[in-house]
């Protein structure tokens, strides 16, 4: 089984005007850099994203926000983009801020072919306005629903060519959710092996979520906040 | 009024204060800002292992410059390492070990807490929201959580309140609150005054507290 293609644009080529898709990464670490670009290469509009941040004003989703081709963002965290705030504010952007581990266990349910779940997250504040609300030995749930996306983008450190894949570090962090959650699951890599170099135990996404994925090219890899130690 | 030789505590001692709650063996949640100091104090011989809900347990310090690496952030998006015995795991397992309790004791910040332990965090209507990132999973869930914040804002007025006026993060959750003022439990019956900070008066925490505050007769100075 070969699921490869030949790049960011093949990988792409179906995802259409008005399409929610997810899209890994926490903050800009982990995030699918080559198909970011080649999504805003292609120009398609009305997009709704589901992914924890917004990106940067230049970097990450930023960039699809300048060109204004997202609709609807559904985010923990939006904090670091001015566009974004702009759009916001200007009312061209519609943005639903959910706590972040709703988003990530929504994508796990998605994911487990579960249709809901309950979190205590967000009982007796805003977020619960509306849900269904039950109590379990005594304290309250909100029942959330799992994400219905018709695509998933994500980026992996290593995968091989069955769409088997393995994360680094923090990278990991919303990557195997999604990549498990979408209709169709694109994965770019980068490093793509042949099929048996990926010990089985250290797998992190089965291939079986994995509908395409490719070597991708040129990772800038932009740190948000360079702390660092003296030596 | 602002006694002439009362020390307030700075953001560093706030934090260095709270790091004496920690006990061996803990799982630490830690905030952004202060609560993110708490780690520069940990007691000799304390054993705790720092969470970060972007998917890490064994926070390490921050790199030297040769050892950065991207891909290795914490929730702050700092560029941080790792230790002996780290583990990294996608965000729903976090979440998940958040949520089933297995994390100690979470510290954070807060714009107003209430008498009652409700907090107010993540959003001022009428300004930028930027979002609760995970902040409602944390207080929803965690079986310890102090907040480390300042005791009034800079209007001078009181953020520990009898309701909070801010939309919420979480309702009766908070346990302790350490601020530069005061140390103070949350109790069935409001804040209890456990410490002050040195040369303050009890006085001038009662002026500045607007919730309901519980005053024992002795009120020891905070030790650092």
């Amino acid at each position: 089984m070969n699921k490869v293609v030949r790049g960011p644009d093949e990988a792409i080529y179906d995802i259409h005007d008005g399409a929610t898709l997810m899209l890994g990464g926490f903050g800009l670490c982990g995030i699918p850099e080559n198909c970011i670009a080649a999504l805003v290469k292609k120009g398609i509009k009305n997009l709704t994203c589901i992914s924890n941040n917004a990106g940067v004003d230049d970097f990450g989703i930023g960039l699809l926000l300048q060109q204004k081709q997202v609709r609807k963002m559904i985010s923990s965290y939006v904090g670091e983009n001015a566009e974004f705030e702009r759009q916001l504010l200007s009312g061209e952007l519609l943005v639903d801020l959910i706590p972040q581990g709703t988003l990530a266990t929504r994508c796990l349910a998605a994911g487990y072919g579960m249709p809901a779940i309950y979190t205590p997250a967000g009982v007796g504040t805003e977020v619960a306005e509306g849900k269904e609300v039950r109590n379990f030995k005594g304290k309250d749930y909100l029942l959330e629903y799992a994400f219905d996306a018709d695509f998933a983008i994500v980026k992996a450190w290593k995968g091989d060519t069955m769409g088997n894949l393995v994360f680094h570090a923090t990278a990991r962090n919303f990557n195997p959710l999604m990549a498990m959650a979408g209709k169709i699951t694109i994965a770019e890599v980068e490093e793509l092996v042949p099929v048996g170099s990926l010990d089985p135990d250290s797998i992190h996404t089965p291939g079986i979520y994995v509908h395409r994925i490719f070597e991708g090219k040129n990772y800038q890899k932009r740190i948000e906040q360079l702390t660092i130690s003296q030596p | 009024m602002i006694h002439t030789s009362s020390m307030p505590l700075t953001k560093e001692q706030i934090a260095q204060r709270i790091a004496r709650e920690l006990k061996h063996g803990f799982y630490v949640n830690l905030g952004i800002g202060i609560p993110t100091l708490v780690a520069n104090y940990i007691p000799a011989g304390v054993d705790v292992v720092l969470q970060s809900e972007n998917g890490l347990l064994g926070m390490g310090p921050f790199p030297t410059p040769d050892k950065v690496d991207p891909d290795l952030i914490n929730a702050g998006k700092q560029t941080i390492t790792t230790i002996n015995g780290s583990v990294f795991f996608d965000s729903a397992a976090s979440f998940g070990m958040i949520r089933a309790g297995k994390v100690d004791l979470t510290v954070l910040g807060a714009m107003e807490v209430s008498d009652q332990g409700d907090i107010a965090n993540w959003k001022i209507p009428g300004k930028m929201v930027k979002g609760m990132g995970g902040a409602m999973d944390l207080v929803a869930s965690a079986r310890n959580i102090i907040v480390a914040m300042l005791h009034t804002n800079p209007k001078g007025e009181s953020k520990l309140l009898s309701h909070c006026a801010l939309p919420l993060t979480g309702v009766r959750c908070v346990k302790k609150v350490v601020t530069d003022l005061a140390v103070l439990d949350i109790t069935p019956d409001g804040f209890l005054l456990r410490e002050r900070a040195p040369g303050v008066t009890v006085e001038e925490i009662q002026a500045k507290t607007a919730g309901k505050l519980l005053v024992p007769s002795e009120v020891p100075e905070i030790v650092l």
